[in-house]
């Protein structure tokens, strides 16, 4: 089955306090050398139907409709998308 | 005639009662809207209520957006229709566009739950006409996701619009920028309220009965009464 993935993350200028959050408790496991942790996710969309070539391209179109419509936020957030094989 | 304030209820949504309540102690009739339904019953204006629509899902507000009667909604809102959304309801109107901006996780990653002061600062939107410019209200909040935030030239546009209608005063619960509780759309119809003036509605239960005013506020300005 054909599946586009999505990873999204906050853009770098908005505060990410559940990240802050975690770089904060880094030290307590013992590990002092983190800058900073950003936490995003990670959205898998699978399509009916074959995967290759023309369809996929479709299929890609179709997943960049939901992530814009839906998925993503473009006043806070940005994305990658790509399909895999 | 008596004023019909449509109440939305989402699945999750919590506070759809108290909305109602306090429209009928203003002096409205509240009539329920059910989210399933592309249909508003003839309301002269809309109450999206705090809550957790759809769980919270995905973001705040981001499913409860393509719900149906949202289609309507933001049609009549568009059509000057008053719209108040309040919490998780400003969240969707974030969502859906009606108002800029976005609602983001608490800085400290508390749900914050406290009587919060507030000071108006536009008493020209359709829901706080009869409030005024520097008045002090006070009112609960409570909210996991209500930092206000949006690009520097959306917020210099909010202020020099007059767009900003509350601001918390002495503490921000959530690290909302400029301090913003409250804003509405150009034409002022629209207004977005993190906290809860639909909780501030009378003694018994409320810090004050400063929320009223949102309601009564409407009702002045659907019956043309200067403001």
């Amino acid at each position: 089955m054909p599946r586009v993935v999505v990873d999204v993350m906050l853009k770098p200028e908005i505060l990410d306090p559940q990240g802050q959050a975690v770089a904060n408790a880094l030290p307590r496991l013992g590990v002092s050398d983190v800058a900073s942790v950003r936490i995003g996710k990670r959205i898998e969309i699978e399509f009916v139907g074959g995967g290759e070539g023309e369809s996929a391209g479709l299929h890609l179109d179709s997943a960049r409709e939901i992530v814009d419509k839906l998925l993503v936020n473009p006043v806070i957030e940005e994305y990658t998308i790509r399909v895999e094989k | 005639m008596t004023t019909r304030i449509g109440v939305v209820t989402f699945p999750g949504s919590l506070d759809d009662g108290d909305a109602a309540r306090a429209a009928r102690r203003a002096g409205a009739e509240p009539v329920p809207l059910w989210h399933a339904e592309r249909k508003l019953h003839g309301v002269d204006a809309v109450v999206l209520p705090g809550g957790f629509s759809y769980g919270d899902y995905l973001r705040c507000g981001a499913i409860a957006r393509f719900a149906p009667v949202m289609e309507v909604v933001s049609l009549a809102a568009q059509d000057g229709m008053p719209v108040l959304g309040i919490c998780n309801g400003f969240q969707i109107l974030c969502e859906a566009h009606l108002l800029p901006g976005a609602l983001t996780r608490n800085s400290h990653l508390h749900f914050r739950c406290r009587d919060q002061l507030l000071r108006i600062e536009s008493a020209t939107t359709a829901w706080t006409n009869d409030l005024t410019v520097g008045q002090e209200i006070l009112v609960p909040v409570k909210n996991g996701e209500g930092r206000y935030v949006a690009d520097r030239r959306t917020l210099d546009e909010l202020e020099a619009q007059g767009r900003v209608v509350a601001r918390y005063i002495r503490g921000n619960p959530n690290g909302s920028q400029r301090d913003i509780a409250a804003i509405s759309n150009e034409a002022g119809n629209v207004v977005g309220v993190m906290p809860h003036p639909e909780h501030a509605v009378e003694e018994l239960t409320g810090p004050s009965t400063d929320g009223l005013s949102f309601f009564t506020s409407l009702l002045k300005y659907l019956t043309g009464a200067p403001a």
